[in-house]
């Protein structure tokens, strides 16, 4: 893999400078299923730059929130606003996602790159190249005629991240992209990110892996029970945490 | 026993002979139902992947609706559209009645209802697993139809062959609407049924072996390049 490029390029700031759909508005974030409250007030905003880790024990809301953010569920109440998009078309066309589970197309390697660079309207005698390109930049080229479903669980996941890569998309959701992984898939997958990150996508992930969370997040979302207890950077998170739940989560042992 | 040890003789002996008259017969058969099977998919697939995929006021209703059709009684379908394609009805000026044509209308009537019905649970059990993917890239269920039907295809073959077992099996229908005329709308099942009533059990049943023989080697030529197939893409 061909990931060795040097981490200091202040390409971060090239995101902010260029047009942007950022900054990302949540305010009152509800979502009710089946008359339980499952997202209960949560409000925040997002802005450029930053790796944000979303954290919080199994069943916290994590997934709920990056699915409603990224528009895939419609929330009971409270609104999501992209504040630096022109439209709800330029808001969803510069976001992407990956899923715990990569939904992988029954067809090769390359094919699925190639479609989701034709569903973003990437011109035709682009996309061969955008796709050879992501697929030699994620360590897949070799795969690049295999039929996807026939990669290891690890492949898959690299192939879904550069499936989004090459869409080249501004926010970039991770929903525990590594929970299913190998140590060495998960790295591989990290440094995918990282790399992603350096060239200015917002990267925006649930995890409920501690060393996980502590390596990749600039600042951390804690959720606990549907509700938002912090949003502080990482390093004051991990250190010393302001509520009794992000202390217990940290410690091993939060009850619920 | 002796009829039915009587119909294998005169199975074997129509293929070794290559009977003209069995060789028509089956022509006429295999392109009366292959036609149906063909316009019935081109139907069927988008019907029932639309059906899968949109919510619309009485999905549910038509649904129900298309999963019973998958028994309509060919006798009825080839009354129905008898009444169509007669001189007095509204499609009698066509003078489509007693042709292959009509044939292949009415097959395609009885196996549409299948290969829609059943492509609709294929591609609405898909959907489970590629909305929230396929809508973060970008496409909605319409933008998704034609990658969902690709996905399912092997399934999907399997709708087409019970589609095409039903079209070559049946009977009424192409009786009433094709007439079982000789060398124009003879086809295998209404020649068997016609040596039925003439008596001539032993024709009968041969004719009724190399159907089966037939389907059987459709089937099987099938399944084992869907397998391999399947084996390469899963």
């Amino acid at each position: 893999m061909d990931l060795t490029a040097p981490n200091a390029a202040p390409s971060a700031h090239r995101a902010s400078a260029a047009n942007t759909i950022l900054p990302l508005r949540v305010e009152g974030l509800a979502y009710d299923a089946n008359g339980q409250r499952l997202i209960d007030g949560i409000t925040f905003t997002l802005d450029a730059g930053p790796r944000t880790v979303i954290l919080g024990p199994n069943g916290a809301g994590k997934s709920l929130l990056l699915r409603l953010c990224h528009g895939l569920i419609a929330p009971s109440g409270g609104t999501v606003t992209w504040q630096g998009a022109t439209g709800n078309a330029d808001a969803a066309t510069h976001q992407a996602m990956v899923f715990q589970r990569p939904v992988l197309l029954r067809r090769s390697v390359i094919a699925n790159v190639v479609y989701g660079l034709k569903l973003k309207g990437t011109l035709r005698a682009e996309r061969a190249e955008i796709a050879a390109d992501v697929l030699a930049r994620t360590g897949l080229a070799r795969f690049k005629d295999t039929p996807a479903r026939l990669l290891s669980g690890g492949e898959q996941q690299k192939l879904a991240l550069a499936r989004t890569w090459a869409l080249r998309p501004q926010v970039l959701f991770l929903d525990e992209p590594t929970s299913n992984l190998d140590p060495a898939a998960t790295h591989a997958v990290e440094s995918i990110c990282q790399h992603m990150h350096d060239e200015g996508t917002r990267l925006i992930m649930t995890t409920h892996d501690l060393g996980q969370a502590k390596r990749l997040a600039d600042d951390v979302l804690f959720i606990h029970k549907g509700r938002l207890l912090e949003h502080s950077p990482a390093n004051a998170f991990f250190e010393t945490p302001a509520s009794g739940e992000a202390a217990a989560f940290l410690r091993g042992d939060l009850r619920w | 026993m002796t009829d039915i040890s009587a119909a294998f003789a005169t199975a074997i002996q129509l293929l070794i002979t290559l009977d003209a008259n069995l060789i028509e017969i089956v022509g006429l058969s295999l392109q009366v139902s292959i036609s149906a099977v063909a316009l019935a998919t081109v139907i069927g697939l988008p019907m029932g992947a639309a059906l899968a995929l949109f919510k619309f006021p009485g999905r549910g209703t038509l649904t129900v609706m298309l999963n019973a059709l998958m028994g309509l009684p060919p006798v009825v379908v080839g009354l129905v559209v008898y009444l169509l394609l007669s001189r007095s009805g509204p499609l009698g000026v066509l003078g489509l009645l007693f042709t292959p044509t009509a044939m292949i209308i009415a097959q395609a009537i009885l196996v549409t209802p299948i290969i829609a019905a059943l492509t609709r649970q294929v591609v609405a059990d898909l959907w489970v697993e590629y909305a929230e993917q396929m809508r973060s890239l970008g496409a909605g269920p319409l933008r998704a139809v034609p990658a969902l039907l690709y996905d399912a295809r092997f399934t999907l073959v399997t709708a087409v062959l019970a589609g095409f077992g039903r079209a070559s099996a049946e009977v009424g229908a192409v009786m009433i609407v094709g007439g079982n005329i000789d060398h124009v709308t003879r086809v295998m099942t209404t020649a068997i049924a016609l040596e039925v009533s003439k008596g001539d059990l032993a024709l009968a049943l041969g004719l009724g072996i190399v159907l089966i023989g037939l389907s059987l080697a459709i089937n099987a030529a099938t399944f084992t390049a869907k397998q391999r197939a399947e084996a390469a893409w899963t």
